[in-house]
């Protein structure tokens, strides 16, 4: 019984994966390809999908210029302090120059955005952030997507890319299942905008048993951007910078109203202020360029989140845990209060059960932080990724190849997590780069970029019998045993999950081993990551869900094998607090201040790995100073 | 926490199966009711609990964490435009929240673009995204390029 293949013809635009990236996308295309054929394939519904699925309490990158309150650049310096350098400056200014358009429209289109009684303006949480009501940001975004695509397919777990067989490294669509009917369905379309998601569950979570699904990152975020990418052959860049997240214990409450809004602050297990104490010795590690306690305390440069983090994970090592976060104060205000309260409700539900069933009132005691595992992405502070080209008016030669966002396989663009370099772009900077990047694929097609293009039947076969293999594997071997689930002949998704995330728990810099990796671990990690893909082969799934799961595990799996390469190639510690190279404990800009560039050979599997120049945006000040500095 | 379905308020609708980001939400083929198939990948996010029209999906606190004896019940009305909670904690406590979700009409808002006034060559070859550039700042500004804003891009170490 083969399943039943169904076919969609002559997309233009197709999206793969509509969280806020991939309806950014699916909404602008409309309005620059009035005429094209633009479809949408997403593997939940797209009314509740990615990590926006739950909603927001505020959004995190607006530039507020229509009020003279930030540029563009200054968005720029911020995203590259914080990430110790390490930024693709052209797309961060691409994307803070039009980030505002798009919150403008949110507001139009409904979503409640808080006001400052006073000023009338929206209401700041920090200098980037403003506060909403956003428990329906998900579905008003999805609302925009559906006015504009032609076709929504739910429930499609897109497993490969398909390459045209014409033209090499080119696109030719994309092809996965159906997780209800089962049926096999092909997108044959000129462009493909890759709005799929980072990666949660790749390193071993702290929390057991069912609090495993309490993850940061949300469970379904596959890192499906990177393993669809990747096996296709796109070059990535940055795939070293998993994020650590300093949060409120086993719920990973967030904590940026808490610090911006509310006030509160941070004090270990003996009531003392710890941070500072810790920054003479980070500051030998990195160096005064990127640490200067007395510049961050004079002016709006932040300490990076990574080394705030180290403070933490140092402070707790040194057997003055736990941690607490400061809120006793600000909650005798009903006002805040409320805000703190709301904050959750609205983005992470699950601390506040957790308060609940622990009788944590945070007016009456002050709740405990912790670090989370590693996770791997291209939204928040941290910039995993693929190399994507820059706009035409503002990258240099190195960052620019014809289309904005457009990966190094030609007619793929990506947006959100897909795109690396891009830390920072949170929810409206992801919707943000959908839309440029939907210009940038119309334009593509109008050059008459995606002529000729011709798949294969043979490649369209191959890849049916690889996505349903798990299952047949299930059913061939299901009955060599009488019961359970262990089998000579076979794995299931979750006991590989399980393999995946102790090894990279314990060789790539997990949280068991204080985030502390090496060359000898690293290459450790890659071996078993290899011996763990001749399994994939074996993996067996009783249904269609465990078929997705297999899947995803595959995606995973390819994640962090680019992850322990790139790990394995940048010889310095670049981000103390997020992970530490034990055979280079300093952050080395001589060597080091480039850009980790990979390529993946479909064909035979091996890695080429490369330093990318890190462009800077100066203005006349810098300029200055750096001429003075010479 | 993981969501549960109640048994006796459950009607097998499917609503919580159509929705779910994390595809968990099963129907039990003897009980032909809802339930969690995989609680280790439940993200809490409330999805079901908000979608199901008979109030009949809870969640109860990760057991590895969690102790028992608390509550966070929501209701989302979307023609009122708003969303309630109450949380109850395990001593008693009691605290009620109410948001708005949204400020307009559901949808009405927002343009089809397939009837937008089509874009122009001029359009095209600029840096704009549609509406922009009035709604970069309201006003008349112009996009920020680098020359406007006297940058420039530079290869190597500049702080």
């Amino acid at each position: 019984m083969s399943p039943k293949t169904i076919v969609e013809d002559d997309i233009d635009i197709l999206v793969a994966g509509a969280g806020l990236g991939g309806t950014g996308a699916a909404w602008e295309a409309r309005f620059w390809g009035q005429d094209k054929k633009i479809v949408i394939a997403e593997k939940a519904n797209i009314d509740r999908s990615g990590a926006v699925a739950q909603g927001l309490y505020a959004i995190n990158c607006y530039m507020g210029t229509r009020w003279g309150e930030n540029n563009p650049e200054d968005h720029v310096r911020y995203a590259r302090i914080d990430l110790m350098g390490m930024v693709r400056e052209d797309l961060l200014f691409d994307m803070a120059r039009h980030v505002d358009s798009t919150v403008h429209q949110f507001e139009d289109w409904g979503l409640p955005i808080m006001k400052d009684p006073k000023t009338g303006q929206y209401l700041r949480e920090g200098r980037w952030q403003i506060m909403i009501h956003g428990e329906s940001y998900k579905p008003i975004v999805a609302e925009a997507a559906k006015k504009s695509a032609d076709k929504v397919f739910n429930r499609i777990c897109v497993t490969h890319l398909l390459l045209d067989d014409a033209k090499e490294n080119r696109i030719a669509g994309a092809v996965g299942f159906n997780v209800r009917t089962g049926d096999y369905h092909v997108f044959k379309s000129k462009t493909v905008i890759c709005g799929a998601g980072g990666a949660s569950n790749i390193f071993k979570p702290r929390s057991v048993g069912e609090g495993a699904g309490r993850v940061w990152y949300a469970p379904w975020s596959s890192g499906s951007a990177y393993g669809l990418m990747i096996n296709a052959g796109a070059k990535m860049t940055q795939m070293e910078n998993r994020i650590v997240l300093a949060r409120f214990k086993d719920g990973y409450g967030p904590v940026g109203a808490y610090f911006l809004h509310l006030k509160t602050y941070t004090q270990n297990g003996m009531g003392e202020e710890y941070e500072s104490k810790w920054f003479p010795g980070l500051q030998e590690m990195v160096g005064k360029e990127y640490l200067d306690p007395e510049v961050s305390h004079r002016t709006h440069r932040p300490i990076p989140t990574c080394l705030r983090n180290h403070a933490m994970i140092s402070e707790v090592n040194a057997g003055r845990g736990p941690i607490h976060m400061v809120t006793m104060k600000a909650f005798q205000d009903p006002h805040l209060e409320e805000v703190g309260w709301e904050n959750f409700l609205g983005m992470t539900v699950g601390q506040a059960v957790l308060w609940a069933a622990t009788d944590v009132d945070p007016k009456n005691e002050n709740p405990e932080l912790t670090t989370s595992e590693p996770y791997v992405m291209g939204s928040h502070a941290t910039g995993c990724g693929g190399w994507a080209s820059g706009p035409e008016d503002v990258s240099p030669p190195e960052y620019f190849w014809g289309y904005n966002r457009m990966m190094t396989i030609e007619g793929l663009f990506g947006a959100g997590d897909a795109v690396g370099g891009t830390p920072h772009a949170f929810s409206s900077g992801s919707f943000t780069e959908g839309r440029l990047a939907a210009k940038a694929a119309c334009k593509y097609i109008d050059d008459g970029k995606a002529n000729g293009i011709v798949v294969s039947e043979k490649q369209i076969e191959d890849r049916k019998k690889e996505i349903f293999a798990p299952m047949e594997r299930y059913r061939t071997y299901r009955n060599e045993i009488v019961a359970g689930t262990v089998s000579p002949s076979y794995i299931n998704p979750k006991q590989g999950l399980d393999r995946l995330q102790k090894l990279m728990d314990e060789y790539c810099g997990g949280v068991t081993v204080g985030y502390m990796t090496n060359e000898k671990l690293l290459n450790i990690c890659l071996k078993k990551l290899k011996v763990m893909e001749e399994d994939l082969e074996c993996l067996a799934a009783k249904d269609l869900h465990e078929l997705l799961r297999a899947w995803e595990l595959k995606h995973r799996h390819r994640t962090s094998e680019c992850v322990t390469q790139h790990t394995l190639f940048r010889k310095e510690t670049r981000w103390p607090g997020y992970y530490y190279r034990g055979d280079a404990m300093k952050l080395d800009d001589e060597n080091w201040h480039v850009l980790t560039v990979s390529r993946r050979d479909p064909e035979t599997g091996e890695y080429t790995m490369e330093k990318a120049p890190c462009y800077h945006l100066i203005g006349e000040e810098e300029e200055n100073q750096a001429i003075a500095a010479e | 926490m993981p969501t549960f379905v109640y048994m006796t308020r459950c009607d097998g609708c499917g609503h919580c199966v159509d929705i779910c980001p994390s595809d968990i939400m099963h129907i039990d083929k003897v009980n032909r009711r809802a339930y969690n198939i995989e609680p280790d990948m439940c993200w809490e996010c409330y999805s079901c609990v908000k979608a199901c029209p008979q109030n009949a999906i809870d969640a109860r606190g990760y057991a590895d964490f969690a102790p028992l004896g608390h509550s966070v019940r929501v209701r989302r009305e979307e023609e009122k435009g708003t969303i309630s909670w109450r949380i109850k904690f395990r001593n008693g406590t009691e605290k009620n929240f109410l948001s708005p979700i949204t400020t307009k009409p559901w949808g009405e808002y927002i343009p089809k673009l397939k009837d937008a006034a089509a874009p122009t060559k001029d359009m095209r070859d600029s840096q704009h995204l549609y509406s922009e550039p009035k709604y970069i700042r309201m006003d008349e500004g112009e996009v920020h390029t680098l020359e406007s804003n006297g940058l420039k891009m530079k290869k190597g170490v500049y702080y």
